[in-house]
């Protein structure tokens, strides 16, 4: 037998614990880059229906999810936002998880102060409301009467933003950014469905591909799938963020996992030509 | 008669619950809700007795000064603190600036990203330890791992150029064509399930055991 | 308003367009559904109008000028009789439609969008009786053996002779989820054997209403094993119903107690990887089993047996061997057959231009 396989086969696991956790931290610090990001076809189909939003116009942007899932839905939360903005769109911010409102705030408030925004101007948070698809329903017939104040318990017949704001006949696009249920699905479903309004959505990666389906039906205008979703959306309006940073420590740890995957093939050999023998 | 009042009340519930699905009338559809919310009233009342349980079990630990029993009380007085800390804020345990909040955001939320990173660190040891190719299943599907981990990052397409259009195709074609084999499979088991725990055959969840 | 009010006494002839009310069909009464025709050149905005028997029209809500219907949901009563009619808003030329004939709204009995799964449950459900009617007379049928279901009794003998422990985690979701009723069922017929075995059994629940009625459970098995004075208290116990902090006390679990059986059947989520990997660095033998169809990669690369979606929900009958759960196993099969040659033959026809057996079962 080999002496270097059978040392492979004995490796202390934590020495693969180490090695993981200096491919990630490496870049995250040193900020070196090791590839660019390509959007793919999807992320430009986010991109190109934010851009077809006329200037004054409202879009709502809902924000489902919570702390558990921010390292891939806040980047392309926070980017879609900047990019709103960016084009004197108005927003309109609702929250389905108990845990999002906090998140929705941060966004907002972050993105108003680099563009210039301000709270029920220019954009308002109507916060969390319980009731999953029957908050959805109830909008279709009056966001106001559904959320008749803010997260601030400003009343919203006294914001300039909603002025004119009944249902989703005045909303230009619908941004769904989602950790799983209630989400995307629901708003294609109850909202897209009944009211055709048309709509893009940001998900965690391990549930991209069941929202493919409704981008092949054209009930989705484009999809960002985690951090590489959001990443090759940070590449389309040219602001590197989180998800860009994130990137190359992916690629580094994908690329590692696969060498592992080899690597204890190749150790496990001997030990099968020991059992044919 | 103990055995069998639980299990005619599954019956009949479930049954009920299954014609609601299809009865949109007021007359079934009003006590389909009703049934739905007495569901949460119920689990509510459950916390009480999960509380009681978990403060229960550790105390007797700490105790009888069983092993790790000083963690024991770390988690009683997190426990007893968050609960008087989060009632004594009231309706706005949430709002920003809550000290219950700040509880969540520092603590909690800084450990949950914590244990949710450890899968990193966690698959590439089980990629090393346990992803073995013996049959040409497994080869298969070790290319289509390492097509869509390379193809999924920028540095897929600096490898080439169709490792990123390969895995799109890989996980929306025959990825999504297994996984609704599996779910029509395990929807089915989830009717099988549900009808012999209706019909009473499946007795084994509820007490006195099935046999 | 003056232009509203001229719009609806002198309507200019041409430029009406008949309007239809019906009563919502399938759903629970209350509504009215209108449609009508596009437009040539459609308005900003339509304003609805509604009279209730023997009073005037008056506006009820102003919808988009682009759609083409609209659901009216704003308190009616059942069994009245409404008329309904669009103005356009605003416009140079008055357009709107002629009055509506009445609609009554009404609820239904029977939801018909539904009818597609109706019929599949009742053709399941009748398959269901007649295989508990073949095997109460006797019928045998065989099954495929599931390598992780015969796994569970080895593990716990292998567990009672090195004198360790199992541990049973039945996943992270509440008792409403059918697959931790699954999991109550299994383990009824896990706690049947340590109790037989005399073999230490742990289970963290994940919330309250999980933890009752595993300890019911358990309670129940080790009193039909009549191995009452066996069961104990602490077996079943409540951690937590926070994801990553019932992982973290499950793991605490694993590395203390070192149990040498790990059972994960139920739902998981992201969580699955780290039991898994943790629960192979004890050296326990681990049989886990979930619908969750993204995390079964996980458990299949770190477990030693993994039971896929049907597979974990056919365990209860696998392990008790009951003649009438092992029927409905059978009317299980049977319906997947049923359900494939149906959509062969959905796309066959569909191929050649019939789109009516894929429609019925279309869903939303």
């Amino acid at each position: 037998m080999s002496p270097g396989l059978a040392d492979l086969r004995r490796l202390d696991r934590r020495w693969i614990f180490l090695a993981v956790g200096l491919l990630v931290v490496m870049p995250l610090i040193t900020g070196f880059h090791i590839a660019p990001v390509r959007p793919s076809a999807r992320a430009r189909g986010f991109y190109d229906a934010i851009e077809r939003v006329p200037p004054g116009s409202t879009v709502l942007v809902a924000g489902d999810y919570d702390p558990g899932t921010i390292a891939e839905n806040y980047p392309m939360h926070l980017a879609a936002t900047r990019h709103l903005m960016s084009r004197n769109v108005k927003i309109v911010a609702v929250e389905l998880y108990p845990g999002g409102p906090p998140l929705a705030d941060r966004v907002l408030h972050l993105a108003g102060e680099e563009y210039h925004k301000r709270e029920g101007y220019d954009y308002v948070n109507l916060g969390y409301k319980s009731g999953n698809e029957v908050v959805m329903s109830q909008m279709g017939s009056s966001i106001p009467r559904t959320f008749p104040v803010d997260r601030r318990n400003v009343p919203v017949a006294q914001l300039p933003v909603m002025k004119g704001v009944e249902n989703f006949s005045q909303i230009a696009l619908l941004v769904s950014v989602s950790a799983g249920y209630p989400g995307t699905k629901e708003w294609v479903q109850q909202v897209v469905s009944r009211y055709h309004v048309p709509m893009v959505a940001g998900v965690t990666a391990v549930s991209a591909p069941e929202y493919y389906p409704y981008l092949q039906a054209g009930q989705l205008q484009g999809l960002l799938g985690g951090m590489a979703g959001a990443a090759e959306y940070e590449a389309l309006v040219k602001q590197p963020g989180l998800a860009m940073r994130g990137m190359d420590a992916q690629s580094l740890a994908h690329v590692f996992i696969a060498l592992m995957i080899i690597l204890g093939n190749l150790a496990a050999l001997p030990q099968r030509r020991g059992e044919r023998k | 008669m103990r055995r069998e009042i639980p299990l005619l009340i599954s019956m009949v519930t479930g049954i009920f619950v299954l014609v609601g699905f299809f009865v949109p009338h007021p007359a079934i559809r009003t006590l389909y809700d009703d049934i739905q919310q007495w569901v949460i009233i119920v689990v509510a009342f459950t916390y009480v007795l999960g509380m009681a349980n978990v403060l229960r079990i550790n105390w007797t630990q700490v105790s009888r000064r069983e092993r790790d029993w000083p963690y024991k009380i770390v988690l009683i007085v997190g426990v007893v603190a968050t609960m008087v800390i989060g009632f004594s804020e009231g309706t706005h345990y949430l709002d920003d600036g809550s000290k219950f909040s700040w509880i969540y955001n520092t603590f909690y939320s800084a450990m949950a990203a914590t244990m949710f990173s450890l899968l990193a660190f966690f698959i590439a040891s089980a990629a090393f330890r346990a992803f073995r190719v013996r049959t040409v299943e497994a080869f298969l599907l070790a290319i289509a791992a390492f097509v869509l981990m390379l193809g999924r990052v920028p540095i897929g397409s600096l490898i080439h150029p169709i490792l990123p259009e390969a895995a799109d195709w890989l996980m929306e074609i025959p990825q999504n064509a297994a996984k609704r084999g599996i779910l029509m499979g395990a929807a089915l088991g989830v009717m099988a399930t549900g009808f012999r725990i209706i019909l009473g055959i499946e007795r084994t969840y509820g007490s006195e055991g099935g046999s | 308003m003056l232009f509203l009010l001229l719009a609806l006494l002198f309507p200019q002839r041409g430029l009406a367009f008949p309007l239809r009310a019906v009563d919502t069909p399938n759903d629970g009464g209350g509504r009215v559904t209108l449609s009508w025709q596009a437009q040539p050149t459609p308005p900003e905005s339509w304003q609805v109008l509604r009279a209730a028997p023997g009073q005037p029209m008056v506006p009820i809500d102003t919808i988009g000028g682009a759609l083409t219907t609209y659901t009216d949901e704003n308190g009616l009563r059942n069994g009245t009789a409404y008329q309904y009619r669009l103005v356009a808003l605003p416009g140079a030329v008055a357009l709107a439609s002629d009055p509506s004939l009445p609609a009554v709204p009404g609820a239904s009995w029977f939801d018909l969008t539904k009818i597609n799964v109706a019929v599949v449950l009742a053709v399941f459900f009748a398959l269901v009786l007649y295989y508990i009617g073949q095997s109460e007379r006797g019928k045998v049928w065989r099954f495929r053996t599931i390598a992780g279901l015969n796994a569970i009794e080895e593990a716990i003998g292998r567990s009672t002779e090195m004198g360790k422990g199992v541990l049973y985690v039945p996943g992270v979701q509440d008792i409403d989820d059918i697959q931790t009723i699954a999991s109550m069922i299994i383990l009824g017929n896990v706690a049947r054997m340590t109790a037989k075995y005399e073999t230490p059994l742990y289970v963290p629940a994940n919330s309250p209403a999980v933890y009752t009625v595993a300890d019911e459970v358990v309670k129940g098995a080790y009193t039909d094993a009549g191995r009452a004075d066996a069961y104990r208290a602490d077996q079943v116990r409540y951690i937590t119903s926070e994801q990553f902090a019932y992982v973290a006390a499950v793991n605490g679990m694993m590395l203390r107690e070192r149990p040498a059986a790990n059972l994960l059947l139920g739902a998981f989520f992201a969580e699955s990887l780290l039991l898994a990997e943790t629960g192979h660095e004890t050296g326990a033998i681990q049989i886990a089993g979930t619908a969750n169809v993204h995390q079964l990669p996980f458990f299949v690369v770190a477990c030693d047996y993994t039971l896929i979606g049907e597979e974990y929900y056919a365990a209860s009958a696998y392990l008790s061997k009951d003649s009438r759960l092992l029927g409905s196993l059978k009317a299980s099969d049977t319906i997947k057959i049923l359900l494939v040659i149906t959509i062969l033959l959905a796309t066959l026809l569909l191929t050649f231009g019939y789109s009516g057996l894929g429609e019925f079962f279309a869903t939303q």
